[in-house]
């Protein structure tokens, strides 16, 4: 789905070489500063890199315009962002920032039951508590049916058992609907569970790579 | 007009206005506040000011010319300009300095035309009697504008760099993402005009018509006046905020749409 040749950002990230493959998990681990947001970021064109090149679909994405690739890769930041308003009301505005049409309660209460939230969806959403508002951007996110979820420890600030439900969810999901997903997580355990393939960064590079874990595990 | 019931104020009678200051920076002095050096600088700037005006005013309107009418207009405006990114702390190179003085010169100007020429029907074009008082009017009121929408723009956009980048993120345009600020940026920028259209003639007279009734206009013709000014004003505050609001927030993003903080 990604390729990436000789990404250079910064003196954040080097990257030689890495394919994140289609319809599959992959885990990005690696400690704390070591690139992990910033390599989401640039799969989502938030940055370009300084040299190098990065591929979506065998598309280099700077040929690609940003809005559209943000509309089909799309990210879930590492801090939840919370629009003013309701629940109901930060599920839909990112319909309409990715310009898809509305839809009704009974599929904003299927996302929001995916990540075990449950709230009415009239409540006010700077009320949430942090873990509520990370699921609630998770919930935004999945509404979006994007092809690939870039989602940056989307799970930081739940209980293992909340975690351990919504990722199972999550990775159901993925291979019902043929997603591609890329996530950052600090929890191993996560990694090893549910994922094709793990990518560590250690100091902006990549410093080991495993494939086919998930079958390797069980 | 009929001037000769109107008491001309003599210097005598002035000097006794300055003793406003002579109490106030007693005061000052009494209760040990640092205040004493600006009160008399602003006090001897407004006198050396208006003075200097008048005398310049007497002149102008005396000898009507285009080229004294263009050239004060001029003077305004960069005036204000100046003011404005000094107080924003925003360099005129810059693309939102450019901005901010394309929005200014182009809002006030294209209003005050219109307000002399539709409105009023002054002439000749640039009868200085009617054409410097009211692009003060427009001028001075839109920069008190702009700045707040400047100011609120720009804190808008740093503070919220988060946000703004969530919305990108699920794939907002810039126009999306900023669109709370640059609404919020609006607003505020109105507000001050649209809270004086409210208090006006209950809370205050304004000061063009306070001295047009002083100088022994009637009443009511100092307020179609007013009140035909203060449509004006509303006019070019409003055009020259959305113009810079809506050139404004795209200076924050790239071709790319990316968030260049
Ligand atoms: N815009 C920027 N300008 C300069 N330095 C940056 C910028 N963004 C990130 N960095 C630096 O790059 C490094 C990597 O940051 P990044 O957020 O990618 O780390 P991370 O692996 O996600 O860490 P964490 O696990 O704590 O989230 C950090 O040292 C950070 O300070
Ligand atoms: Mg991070």
């Amino acid at each position: 789905m990604f390729k990436l040749i000789s990404v250079r950002y910064k003196d954040i990230l080097y990257i030689e070489e890495l394919e994140i493959l289609e319809n599959k998990v992959t885990c990005i681990v690696g400690e704390s500063g070591s690139g992990k947001s910033t390599l989401l970021r640039l799969l989502n064109k938030l940055i370009s890199c300084d040299s190098g090149e990065i591929f979506y679909k065998d598309c280099p994405i700077n040929d690609i315009n940003s809005i559209e690739l943000r509309r089909n890769v799309v990210m879930l930041p590492q801090q939840p962002v919370i629009f003013s308003g309701t629940i109901k009301d930060n599920l839909l505005i990112g319909l309409k920032f990715s310009d898809k049409p509305e839809v009704d309660d009974t599929k904003l209460h299927m996302v929001l039951d995916m990540v075990n939230l449950n709230k009415e969806l009239s409540t006010d959403a700077e009320k949430l508590s942090g873990g509520e508002k990370q699921r609630l951007g998770l919930a935004r996110v999945i509404l979006l049916e994007p092809e690939v979820f870039l989602l940056d420890e989307p799970s930081s600030a739940l209980d293992e058992n909340t975690e351990k439900t919504i990722i199972e969810k999550l990775v159901q999901y993925r291979e019902i609907t043929n997603k591609t997903v890329v996530m950052v997580t600090h929890s191993k355990k996560t990694a090893l569970s549910y994922s094709d393939s793990i990518i560590e960064i250690t100091k902006g590079r990549i410093s080991a790579r495993k494939e086919n874990i998930k079958n390797e595990y069980q | 007009m009929n001037t000769s019931d109107i008491i001309d104020l003599h210097l005598w009678q002035m000097i006794t206005g300055y003793l406003f200051v002579v109490v106030l920076l007693f005061i000052v002095r009494l209760k040990g506040i640092p205040r004493e050096k600006e009160i008399l600088i602003s006090t001897v700037r407004m006198t050396l000011q208006l003075i200097l005006v008048g005398y310049l005013l007497s002149y102008i309107f005396e000898f009507p010319s285009p080229i004294y009418t263009v050239l004060i207009l001029i003077c305004m405006e960069m005036f204000s300009i100046y003011t404005i990114l000094k107080r924003t702390k925003i360099n005129l190179l810059s693309r939102l300095g450019r901005i901010i003085a394309f929005a200014m010169t182009f809002g006030t100007v294209s209003c005050l035309f219109y307000f002399l020429f539709v409105v009023v029907h002054i002439s000749p074009w640039y009868e200085p009697r009617y054409f410097i008082p009211i692009a003060g009017m427009l001028v001075g009121n839109s920069m008190t504008g702009i700045t707040l929408g400047v100011k609120r723009l720009v804190d808008g956009i740093n503070t919220n760099k988060h946000i703004v980048e969530g919305a990108l993120m699920l794939g907002a345009t810039p126009k999306m993402a900023s669109k709370q600020i640059v609404d919020d940026a609006f607003d505020s920028a109105i507000l001050p005009t649209i809270n004086s259209m409210l208090g006006m003639g209950i809370v205050f007279l304004p000061g063009m018509m306070t001295g047009q009734i002083l100088s022994g206009v009637s009443p009511v013709t100092a307020i179609s006046y007013q009140i035909a000014i203060m449509l004006g004003v509303l006019g070019s505050v409003a055009l020259t905020v959305i113009i810079f609001v809506q050139m404004g927030y795209k200076t924050f993003f790239n071709q790319q749409n990316q968030l260049n903080l």
